[in-house]
């Protein structure tokens, strides 16, 4: 059975991967987030917690890349779906060198005008790059194929 | 009761200000804020960090949700038919790194029970009307962006 590493930072775009659950369901899904959500998964669902990060703090940063890598090498994801944001990127990035996995950015619903920063930045590596809006898709060339609401 | 949040990853002091300067007028009304530092009188108590159940907790219990404007709080909000003001980010009083917040905001404020508000008198115009809608949970499971991404994972 194809693994499926579905990672997000916390809040809102935890909030979005879940929306897209039933996408992957059926695969043996690894999820990963920066605040414990382990309680509001079922139980046999398996979770990892992983350092938070931005770029504004460069060794925070820095640690949150170590740790991803090591869930990545650990997981060894068939596919990567992430909804953002800096820790997202980074499985991405690892998954796509490491393992050539499968992978999905979908960006954020938030960024309504333009893309993310991880967005922008993820795209080389992402084998889909979606955005949730059809102006975003026009500007940037991210594909469009409807949203979580 | 009412929840206010700010969201996990930034304070948001404005926010937090409007909330005190509105508790003190009402002192009647319960307020619960999950903000980024602990304070308690009366009527206002709030918290750093909520575990996920706690914060589920009190958003499904608050008549109303007040937010900055973030996704996470306005898919709760929809999900929930929770009526919810949403007060966006602005960049140029370091509230964040970009003014995405501005136009998530005017984007969601089209939709029935997502009030916008800008500053103190536009919220506290909202929390002092009783007759805040609340917006319908329309959004639907199975969605194109659903279907397309579970069959390119096949």
């Amino acid at each position: 059975m194809k693994t499926v590493l579905a990672i997000s930072s916390g809040g809102g775009h935890w909030v979005q991967l879940q929306r897209l659950k039933s996408s992957f369901i059926k695969y043996n899904v690894i999820y990963c987030s920066t605040i414990d959500y382990s309680r509001s998964l079922n139980k046999d669902e398996k979770f990892i917690q992983v350092q938070d990060a931005n770029k504004d703090d460069k060794i925070k940063l820095f640690f949150m890349f170590i740790n991803i890598l090591w869930v990545v090498l650990k997981v060894r994801p068939d596919i990567v779906i992430s909804t953002g944001a800096a820790p997202g990127f980074a499985a991405i990035l690892f998954s796509k060198l490491i393992f050539n996995s499968k992978t999905i950015w979908v960006d954020s619903i938030a960024n309504v005008k333009e893309p993310s920063l991880a967005g922008l930045k993820v795209k080389r590596w992402a084998d889909i790059w979606l955005t949730q809006w059809d102006a975003v898709s026009k500007k940037y060339g991210m594909e469009y194929k409807g949203s979580i609401l | 009761m009412i929840f206010f949040t700010v969201g996990t990853q930034l304070p948001f002091e404005r926010l937090v200000d409007y909330m005190e300067k509105w508790s003190i007028c009402n002192p009647n009304v319960k307020i619960v804020g999950q903000i980024c530092d602990e304070k308690k009188t009366d009527n206002f108590i709030s918290k750093a960090f909520m575990s996920p159940d706690e914060y589920m907790e009190c958003f499904t219990q608050a008549s109303v949700v007040i937010s900055h404007a973030g996704m996470g709080s306005i898919i709760s909000a929809i999900e929930y038919e929770k009526p919810i003001i949403i007060v966006p980010r602005f960049s140029y009083l370091g509230e964040h790194r970009n003014d995405h917040q501005i136009y998530t905001a005017e984007a969601f404020s089209c939709k029935s029970g997502i009030y916008v508000a800008n500053d103190y008198d536009e919220l506290s115009c909202y929390l002092n009307c009783n007759e805040l809608s609340a917006p319908a949970n329309d959004i639907s499971i199975e969605s194109s962006l659903i279907s397309y991404i579970s069959s390119e994972i096949d």
